[in-house]
C-alpha cells in the first residue's frame, strides 16, 4: 500500500471533503499553513502537515479524521 | 480593471466592505477581491449586534433587520433564567443581505469589487508587500498594489504569507455550528443563552430570534471540548431534547477565532481587519461591529498613507486599534477564562443570587459582579470594562 507522505513521514490526516462545510476553523488553527480551502474545494497540503491533529479537533461537523495507519495515496 | 491599484482589500465580509469604503472615502483607488460567488452568502454567523455598532457605519434598514432586541435571557444549567432588560438595544440581522448592502456602500464610495477572485499568493518584493496572486474562474492573475488588506476571516492566510503569526491556538477557537430553524417559540425581543457542561462548555449555546417564529440558533465549543465532542453532537443533542421536530432551514458550520487581537496587524504593504486580525470580542464572540471597527481605521489609515505617499504611515494602524478596541478586548479575554470555566453549580448559583435582586436593578453589571464575587480580582477587570 503506497501512503501519502507528510513533512513528518505518513499523512494521518484525512479531510472528508464531500461532507465538508468549508468554514475555515481547521485552515485557523493549522500552525504549518498546510491547508486549502477556497469556495468549495479543501485539501491538505501533503509535504507542510506535521500531523499534529489540532484540525481535527477543531473541525465543528467532525469531517476531519485522524488515522493512524496513514492516508492511502 | 486596471492593472494596478493603491489598495487591495481581500475579502468582502463586513471588516473588509468598511476597510474598502473609508479607503475609498480617501481618494484611494481600492478593489476588493471575494473568493465566493456571492458577497454576503453563505451566512455563519448568530446575527446579532448591538445598535450602536450597525449605526457608527450604517443607517439600521428594516429589510436587514430581523428582529429588534430589548432583553438578554441568560440560562443555567438546572435551567433557571436570568433576564436583563435593556431598552431598545440591538439587532438579529439578516446577514446575508447586510453584507451586501454594506459592499454596496463601498462600491457607492468609488471601490471596485470582484467576486469569484480566489487570492492564493501575494507579491512580495525587498520584503515589502506589493500585491497579490489570484486566481479567477481557473486563470492564475496578479495585481499589484502599494497596500494590501486582508480581511479574508477566520480562515485568513494572507497575513501569514507576508510573515505575521496569525494561526490561533485551537484551544481559543469556538468551533461552532449553527442553523436556522423555523417554529420555534421564543420572544421575538430576547436573546437567549444557555451555559453549562452539558449544552457548551467553555462556550455558550445561542437561540436568537428572527422574523416570522424563525430562530437563529447554535453553539460554540473551544477546540478543547472538540477533541472530545464535537459542536454538531451538541446541537443535535439539544434540539433533539428541545425542538425535536423543528424545521431546519439553514445548517453550517463555523469559527470564531476567541481571543485577542494579534501581536502584529500590520507590516510593510499589509494590514489585517476583522477575524483575520482577531479582532472578535473574546467574551461574547461578536465581530460584526468589531471587525468594521477595524475595518475603518484600517482603510482610513491606509487612505492616508496613499495621499501622504508615506508608506510606513499604515504602521500606526496597530497603536490605533489598540486604543480603540484592543486593549479592551485583553480585558474581556480575562474574563471569558473566568466564566468559561465555571461549574455548572456555579452557574446556577449566579442565576439564582441573580434573580433575587430586585428586578430594576438587574443589570449586566450587577451580573458579573454577582458571578464574579469570589473572584476580587475578575472584579478589577469588569469594573475597568465598564469604565472605559
Ligand atoms: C457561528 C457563528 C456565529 C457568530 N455569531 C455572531 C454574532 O451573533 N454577532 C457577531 O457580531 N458576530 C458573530 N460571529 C462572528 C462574525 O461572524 C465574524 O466576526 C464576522 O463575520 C467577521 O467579519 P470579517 O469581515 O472579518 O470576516 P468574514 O465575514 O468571515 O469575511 C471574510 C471574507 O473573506 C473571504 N475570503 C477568505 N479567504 C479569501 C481568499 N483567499 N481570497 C478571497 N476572499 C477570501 C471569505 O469568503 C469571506 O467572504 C459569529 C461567527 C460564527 C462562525
Ligand atoms: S473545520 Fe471541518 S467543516 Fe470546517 S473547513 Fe475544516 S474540514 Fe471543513
Ligand atoms: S494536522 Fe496539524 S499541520 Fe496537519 S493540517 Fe492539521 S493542523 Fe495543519
Amino acid at each position: 500500500m503506497k501512503y501519502r507522505q507528510a513533512k513528518t513521514g505518513k499523512l494521518m490526516i484525512d479531510i472528508l471533503p464531500d461532507k465538508c462545510d468549508y468554514c475555515g476553523c481547521c485552515v485557523g488553527v493549522c500552525p504549518e499553513d498546510a491547508i486549502e480551502l477556497k469556495e468549495a474545494e479543501i485539501f491538505i497540503i501533503d509535504e507542510r502537515c506535521t500531523n499534529c491533529a489540532k484540525c481535527v479537533w477543531s473541525c465543528p461537523i467532525e469531517v476531519i479524521k485522524f488515522n493512524k495507519e496513514g492516508v492511502p495515496a | 480593471m486596471k492593472t494596478d491599484y493603491d489598495i487591495i482589500v481581500v475579502g468582502a465580509g463586513p471588516a473588509g466592505s468598511i476597510a474598502a469604503r473609508f479607503a475609498a472615502e480617501q481618494g484611494a483607488s481600492v478593489l476588493m477581491l471575494e473568493k465566493d460567488r456571492d458577497v454576503g452568502y453563505p451566512v455563519r454567523c448568530g446575527e446579532a449586534i448591538s445598535k450602536a455598532g450597525v449605526s457608527e457605519f450604517i443607517e439600521p434598514d428594516e429589510r436587514w433587520i430581523s428582529a429588534h432586541i430589548s432583553k438578554f435571557a441568560l440560562i443555567s444549567p438546572d435551567g433557571t433564567e436570568a433576564v436583563i432588560e435593556f431598552g431598545d438595544a440591538g439587532y438579529v440581522l439578516e446577514r446575508r443581505i447586510f453584507d451586501y448592502e454594506l459592499a454596496k456602500t463601498a462600491a457607492k464610495a468609488g471601490a471596485e469589487i470582484l467576486t469569484r477572485a480566489y487570492v492564493n499568493g501575494l507579491i512580495i518584493e525587498n520584503g515589502k508587500v506589493c500585491g497579490v496572486k489570484y486566481d479567477y474562474r481557473g486563470q492564475q492573475k496578479e495585481l499589484r498594489a502599494k497596500v494590501v488588506i486582508g480581511a479574508d476571516g477566520v480562515e485568513s492566510r494572507v497575513g501569514r504569507w507576508a510573515g505575521l503569526k496569525t494561526y490561533i491556538d485551537f484551544r481559543d477557537m469556538e468551533c461552532c455550528v449553527q442553523i436556522t430553524a423555523s417554529n420555534i417559540n421564543v420572544n421575538n425581543e430576547t436573546l437567549y443563552f444557555y451555559f453549562g457542561q452539558n449544552v457548551a462548555p467553555g462556550g455558550y449555546f445561542w437561540i436568537f430570534p428572527k422574523v416570522n417564529g424563525a430562530a437563529n440558533i447554535g453553539l460554540g465549543v473551544s477546540g478543547m471540548v472538540g477533541k472530545k465532542k464535537s459542536a454538531l453532537s451538541f446541537l443535535n443533542n439539544f434540539m433533539e431534547q428541545n425542538f425535536p421536530s423543528a424545521p431546519i432551514l439553514t445548517s453550517i458550520a463555523g469559527g470564531v477565532p476567541s481571543s485577542i487581537t494579534l501581536e502584529k496587524i500590520s507590516a510593510p504593504g499589509i494590514m489585517l481587519v476583522g477575524d483575520a486580525a482577531r479582532q472578535v470580542n473574546p467574551l461574547s464572540g461578536g465581530g460584526i461591529a468589531s471587525g468594521m471597527i477595524g475595518g475603518s481605521i484600517a482603510g482610513r489609515i491606509a487612505g492616508e498613507a496613499v495621499k501622504k505617499n508615506n508608506p510606513d504611515y499604515i504602521l500606526t494602524y496597530d497603536k490605533e486599534w489598540h486604543n480603540r478596541l484592543g486593549k479592551r478586548h485583553e480585558i474581556f479575554e480575562r474574563i471569558k477564562n473566568g466564566i468559561y470555566n465555571f461549574s455548572d453549580e456555579k452557574f446556577n448559583k449566579i442565576a439564582h443570587s441573580f434573580n433575587s435582586i430586585p428586578k430594576e436593578k438587574r443589570t449586566l453589571g450587577r451580573l458579573f459582579t454577582t458571578a464574579l464575587v469570589n473572584q476580587p480580582s475578575l472584579l478589577v477587570d469588569i469594573a475597568k470594562v465598564f469604565i472605559i
